[in-house]
């Protein structure tokens, strides 16, 4: 009775996270959708329905008391790239074929079902594979080749010269990444927020990663909730109107404010906290902002798209688009533990001791 | 849906004034309840009580279920009264908690351990330290009397939120579910009803790991719990919890208090991420020494 069902709630793919999260955001994929039965379109937007859709309008429901009806649990999944890769330069939609070719490419980094690493790299990838969310090995529906719509060329937009002080303190995180890919962490502070469990992909931009990627919308009069069922903090988003949180009062998921511009939830977030790792590619907490738009566009979709902007961080803002599909109800959201059961936090950081022992890692 | 029992209403002037002393429906009122006039709350569109709001208990139960002395609180010496612990009175209906007599050593033995850890071994990860101590997600009924708000979130779906400022816990009610926990969490799983004007929560599926309060009160993996939300003013639900396991207590037995609405102008939930400060405690230990 003692250990019964432990296993299936916790546990976090450590070596996954660390690449696949806000630190190499690069390669991040979101969105899940039916991608052979769309009908190609030029502009990056929306999957197709399910149904041949008459030529009128969606009317979005609405709830009791007005607002657009976003209820219910959405899923972000999706192999779609944040960025656009070098080899699909120049190109923001691909036809059926290239699609298709693309989505096998993205496919096979993802799952690394292949053989060429010798049985210890194997093991590492079969160990990942088996959290694989199906729907993030799809791009979306609309065959764009960067979830980024703007700028126009899929990219994020380069840097701004950094200070000294900041260059400093990346060269710092980058080393620390170093030594614990290598298996040498110092101490736990050395490692992500998402491997030590403080915040994952429930901070936005919401982007999609190996598993988790649901997302349940609670609504009630002057209030949007959104729970990401990647950690069990719900965001809690007032719509009337009252001013932000005063400069001194910063968390680690920001400070959000709501409004309904039309049928589309607009969320402007800022007063994050001044910690490494908390906004999205080390920009800088203080200047940084993110606005989120939640347009429900079909009764099973959500566009979900955000601008992000920082002027100390970044050349100008840029924003990106993500459908989200809703899930079957009978697919329910479950609690995802973290800290309470981060057993590998202790294995990484005893077998970094055990190696120092044995000598490795000595410069 | 209106018929909850009249029970007293207090004049204004501070008269006592008795209507219609029914008891028939007297189950949803507890003995709190009805300290407060006859009250009818507002409805949503559904028609069942609005119960959304910020919400916090002002019971010290977590230092302890029972009647418990003001303390020093740990390391006196270094915390000076920033460390104390106020004194509080038992929440507990008929003032014991009904143990078997063999898991009281167990209860002795959390209290003297509730503040060591031991992570170095996955299978006795658990076996030491209050989880509120380690920043563990508190269960239920715990999460409802921390020294915390929480928000309800109750619409127009099949699903009502509850998010906990203690370490952003959350639990998601599921109105009118069918079928068992599908696993244990640390949270359980929640299924809800309405009994007229209370919200009736059964809640299942928890892990073994969480307890009661910081005195070392426990359960086992059969723990069952039945909490009762009931609107008894604007600024008021009553609060009552059943806890029933036959593992470690020979009868159910039920807590209850008032939670009382966050009043302040623009008041939100804000963060309690406590991971962070458990990091030097639990995994230190592991650390690189120079």
């Amino acid at each position: 009775m003692k250990h019964r069902s432990r296993t299936s709630i916790v546990v976090l793919p450590i070596w996954i996270m660390l690449g696949a999260l806000r630190v190499v955001a690069g390669q991040a994929p979101p969105a899940q959708p039916r991608p052979a039965a769309a009908p190609a379109s030029a502009t990056p937007s929306t999957p197709a329905p399910k149904r041949p859709a008459s030529r009128k309008a969606w009317v979005p429901p609405r709830t009791p008391w007005g607002d657009p009806d976003l209820q219910g649990v959405w899923n972000d999944a999706t192999s779609t790239p944040l960025q656009r890769p070098s080899t699909r330069a120049g190109k923001d939609v691909l036809s059926d074929e290239e699609a298709n070719e693309f989505q096998q490419e993205l496919a096979f980094e993802l799952t690394r079902d292949r053989r060429d690493g010798g049985p210890e790299a194997d093991v590492n990838r079969a160990y990942n594979d088996h959290w694989m969310d199906a729907r993030r090995l799809k791009i979306t529906a609309d065959r764009r080749t960067s979830l980024i719509v703007d700028p126009a060329d899929g990219r994020i937009p380069p840097l701004v010269p950094l200070s000294p002080e900041r260059q400093h303190a990346r060269a710092e995180r980058a080393a620390a990444n170093t030594r614990f890919n290598a298996g040498m962490p110092y101490g736990p502070e050395e490692m992500s927020l998402p491997v030590r469990c403080i915040i994952r992909t429930d901070s936005p931009p919401y982007l999609p990663t190996i598993y988790n990627n649901d997302f349940q919308i609670f609504q009630s009069p002057g209030f949007v909730v959104i729970a990401p069922e990647m950690i069990h903090s719900a965001r809690i988003i007032p719509l009337d109107g009252r001013p932000h949180l005063g400069n001194n009062l910063r968390q680690w998921l920001g400070d959000t404010r709501g409004r309904f511009d039309g049928s589309t939830l607009v969320l402007e977030t800022t007063n994050f906290r001044a910690d490494d790792g908390v906004v999205f590619q080390g920009a800088n907490p203080a200047s940084y902002k993110i606005t989120e738009r939640l347009t429900r566009v079909g009764r099973d979709t959500i566009k979900y798209e955000f601008t992000v902007e920082d002027p100390t961080t970044w050349t100008r803002p840029w924003t990106a688009m993500i459908p989200w599909t809703k899930i079957d109800p009978a697919e329910q959201m479950y609690e995802y533990a973290c800290h309470e059961d981060n057993f590998d936090i202790v294995h990484l950081l005893s077998g970094a001791r055990m190696r120092e022992k044995n000598g490795e890692g000595k410069r | 849906m209106r018929n909850q029992s009249r029970v007293m209403i207090f004049g204004v002037t501070g008269a006592v004034v008795a209507v219609g002393l029914t008891v028939a429906t007297a189950g949803q009122r507890t003995s709190s309840a009805r300290l407060f006039p006859p009250y009818t709350a507002p409805r949503l569109a559904d028609g069942h009580p609005d119960l959304n709001g910020l919400w916090q208990a002002f019971v010290t139960a977590n230092i302890d279920l029972d009647d418990h002395q003001a303390q020093s609180g740990p390391h006196p010496e270094l915390l000076g009264a920033y460390g104390g612990w106020p004194a509080g009175q038992s929440i507990v209906e008929g003032g014991e908690i009904p143990y078997r007599e063999s898991a009281l050593a167990r209860k002795k033995q959390n209290l003297e351990n509730r503040m060591k850890v031991d992570v170095s071994d996955d299978k006795k990860w658990h076996d030491l330290g209050d989880p509120e101590f380690k920043c563990y997600m508190p269960g239920v009924p715990r999460a409802t009397y921390m020294p915390f708000p929480f928000q309800i979130v109750q619409g127009s779906s099949a699903y009502i939120l509850i998010a906990y400022e203690f370490a952003s816990a959350s639990r998601i009610i599921r109105m009118n579910w069918k079928g068992d926990a599908p696993t244990d969490s640390w949270m359980g799983w929640s299924r809800g009803r309405w009994e007229g004007d209370t919200l009736v929560v059964d809640v299942t599926g928890q892990r073994e790991e969480t307890w009661f309060d910081r005195a070392g009160n426990y359960h086992s993996d059969a723990l069952h719990v039945v909490e009762r939300y009931t609107p008894v003013s604007p600024f008021h639900l009553m609060y009552e919890a059943t806890i029933e396991d036959p593992n470690v207590f020979t009868r159910p037995w039920k807590i209850s208090f008032p939670l009382y609405r966050r009043m302040e102008k623009d008041v939100q939930q804000l963060e309690f991420k406590c991971v962070p400060w458990t990091e030097e405690l639990l995994f230190g230990r592991f650390r690189k020494t120079p």
